[in-house]
């Protein structure tokens, strides 16, 4: 007796329309005199299918705006909507949950397992969910060819190229169907070539798969790809 | 599993140095275990296999009980008319030296531990080939011990100091042995010579003792009031074992080395996988990220501290099962399937309890850092 409203898959398609919601966000760092302020009063809101830069200098607060947004981080004040659920609300645990079920991470130099093959990096986030069946090795199968990685399905990252292992990541991240996904610094071990691939690649499936996307970089060549261009300093966002 | 089979298969190397140094801890495990068994049957497995519950010795008599104690008649006869007590009998304990002067063996010098008991007692043996022990009569019956150095039945020994002539009349096929030397049962009166050193008849005094009572209780005995009667103290069976010579000192010692290889291992383990998550800390941290609930990341991590310890235990085992089976005979080694068990199981609980305080840090790894250094 599965009803639409108790499945977690069910439940995260019908939140999809929620994308990602940050109203008035701060995040301060420390304590006293060493406290800095890493997110000042910022405000985001990004629809479904579409595709956000934050652009800025290292230290502007950009990973923080993600670590906030994708759940990793309570922030100081504000609240952080994902696919209809407020993230601000929930333990560190339903936190967790939540971040397997909706959120998407895309992270720099891609972050793989070091002993899993490209697929079975796709394959984790299912097992972690307990949901580890036909339909989720079909799913894995398909989005590595969507990132153009069929012929590596069985490698392990030693033998993949940068380029290669982002697109692993891309595809890892897109396997629970998130609806928010994350992307941090996707380009900075990619040359100009493969970074605008790289980027190309996120824009492509932000808009096939209706994820609300956030890519946070400081290569402000790699802009074009997204539908709009935020740019961070000092923790604010304009 | 999912992750930690394939860590598994991935570092391989680094799993099979650790898991081989648990195997040749396993192994030393196995061949300590046999040496503390072999040592403990090369030692006691006489009073082990005597049908009794406990001993009273000489209450003045407090170490080395079976060389120092000896109870008179009416001490046993006080015994066995005390409520609670079913069976209390006189038991006679040497240590006797002597050659063998008719036989295929002529001249060979051979030591016995010599228990003696009324042959119509239940303590008496049950020889295996000829015949038992008989009232009046100098005939023994020796144990596989004895019968290896070539000494058989119908052959005469005779012994040192008080000439004794011992006739063997009966072989109980059985490694029976006290104090690393191989037993003969010898009626009371053989018994007294040999202990005395006395040819000839045996003086009036001397023909009512034993070393102890062997004793039969039940439950309700009334030990006590037995014990105050008669001057001597009861101990269990197992507590005879350590009055037997050098017993103690032999099985303390080699628990010693076992828990010292026990603890060894234990911190083997814990060092390995300290090492072993303080570098993996990214991988958990993004799978934490991930999403993973640091349950299941813990849970991964200890299903692959169980299969490495038990692998490399079972393979352990297995060799030292091998190499021991060849000690056999060459060394007092025997292989007993409890102690061996608990010597294996021990090995992987102890490895796992060190493995559990070195993957607590899982606990404490902060999903935040994959996310990497740019903040």
């Amino acid at each position: 007796m599965t009803t639409p409203a108790t499945d977690p898959r069910a439940a995260a398609e019908t939140d999809r329309s929620g994308g990602l919601r940050l109203h008035d966000v701060s995040l301060t760092l420390g304590d006293g005199d060493t406290a800095v302020t890493a997110l000042d009063h910022v405000s985001l809101t990004v629809a479904p299918g579409e595709f956000v830069a934050v652009v800025g200098p290292s230290g502007s607060g950009k990973s923080s705006l993600l670590a906030v947004a994708g759940g990793l981080q309570r922030p100081t004040s504000g609240t952080v909507h994902v696919a209809g659920t407020e993230l601000t609300a929930l333990s560190d645990k339903e936190r967790t949950a939540a971040r397997l079920r909706h959120i998407g991470f895309v992270f720099q130099q891609s972050n793989l397992l070091a002993s899993l093959t490209v697929k079975e990096q796709l394959l984790l986030p299912l097992h972690i969910a307990g949901r580890l069946d036909a339909a989720a090795r079909a799913r894995a199968d398909e989005l590595i060819e969507a990132v153009g990685l069929t012929h590596r399905t069985g490698s392990r990252p030693h033998q993949l190229s940068g380029g290669e292992r982002q697109r692993a990541g891309l595809a890892r991240a897109l396997m629970t169907s998130p609806a928010v996904l994350l992307v941090d610094e996707p380009t900075s071990a990619l040359d100009r070539v493969r970074s605008a691939e790289a980027v190309r690649l996120i824009a492509e499936q932000t808009h096939e798969r209706s994820t609300a996307t956030v890519m946070v970089t400081h290569d402000t060549a790699i802009m074009d790809a997204a539908d709009r261009v935020y740019e961070m300093v000092d923790g604010r966002l304009s | 599993m999912f992750l930690a089979l394939r860590d598994l298969r991935f570092a391989r190397g680094r799993f099979a140095l650790m898991g081989a140094v648990v195997a040749l801890i396993a192994v030393l495990g196995v061949l300590l275990s046999g040496l503390a068994s072999g040592l403990a049957d090369a030692g006691i497995s006489g009073l082990r296999a005597l049908p009794l519950t406990h001993m009273a010795f000489d209450e003045k008599a407090t170490s080395e009980q079976f060389s120092r104690s000896t109870v008179e008649q009416r001490d046993w006869q006080t015994w066995s008319r005390t409520p609670g007590v079913e069976r209390a009998e006189p038991f006679g304990n040497t240590l006797a030296n002597a050659q063998v002067t008719q036989g295929a063996k002529k001249a060979e010098q051979v030591n016995l531990a010599v228990f003696g008991m009324a042959p119509d007692s239940p303590l008496a043996p049950t020889p295996t080939k000829g015949e038992g022990l008989k009232e009046g009569s100098a005939g023994i019956v020796i144990t596989r011990e004895i019968a290896d150095l070539g000494v058989e039945i119908g052959d005469v020994l005779t012994a040192d100091k008080s000439e004794v002539r011992l006739e063997v009349v009966g072989l109980v096929d059985d490694n029976i042995s006290y104090g690393h030397i191989g037993v003969v049962y010898a009626d009371l009166d053989t018994w007294r010579h040999l202990h005395y050193g006395l040819p000839g008849d045996l003086p009036e005094a001397v023909s009512r003792q034993a070393t102890a009572v062997a004793l039969t209780l039940k439950p309700d005995a009334d030990v006590a009031a037995a014990e105050k009667a008669t001057g001597t103290r009861a101990e269990t069976k197992e507590a005879t074992f350590n009055a037997s010579p050098g017993y103690e000192a032999e099985s303390s010692t080699m628990a010693l080395i076992k828990g010292f290889l026990y603890v060894i291992s234990a911190l083997v383990v814990g060092a390995f996988f300290t090492v072993w998550t303080i570098q993996r800390k990214p991988e958990i941290a993004l799978m934490k990220a991930l999403g993973a609930p640091t349950g299941y990341i813990l849970r991964d991590a200890l299903a692959q501290v169980v299969a490495v310890l038990v692998a490399a235990t079972a393979l352990g085992t297995a060799v030292g099962l091998a190499l021991g089976s060849a000690l056999i005979g060459k060394a007092p080694f025997s292989l007993s399937a409890p102690a061996i068990a608990t010597s294996s199981g021990l090995l992987i609980v102890l490895g796992t309890m060190g493995a559990v305080v070195a993957v607590r840090r899982i606990t404490a790894v902060d999903p935040l850092t994959a996310l990497g250094a740019t903040r």
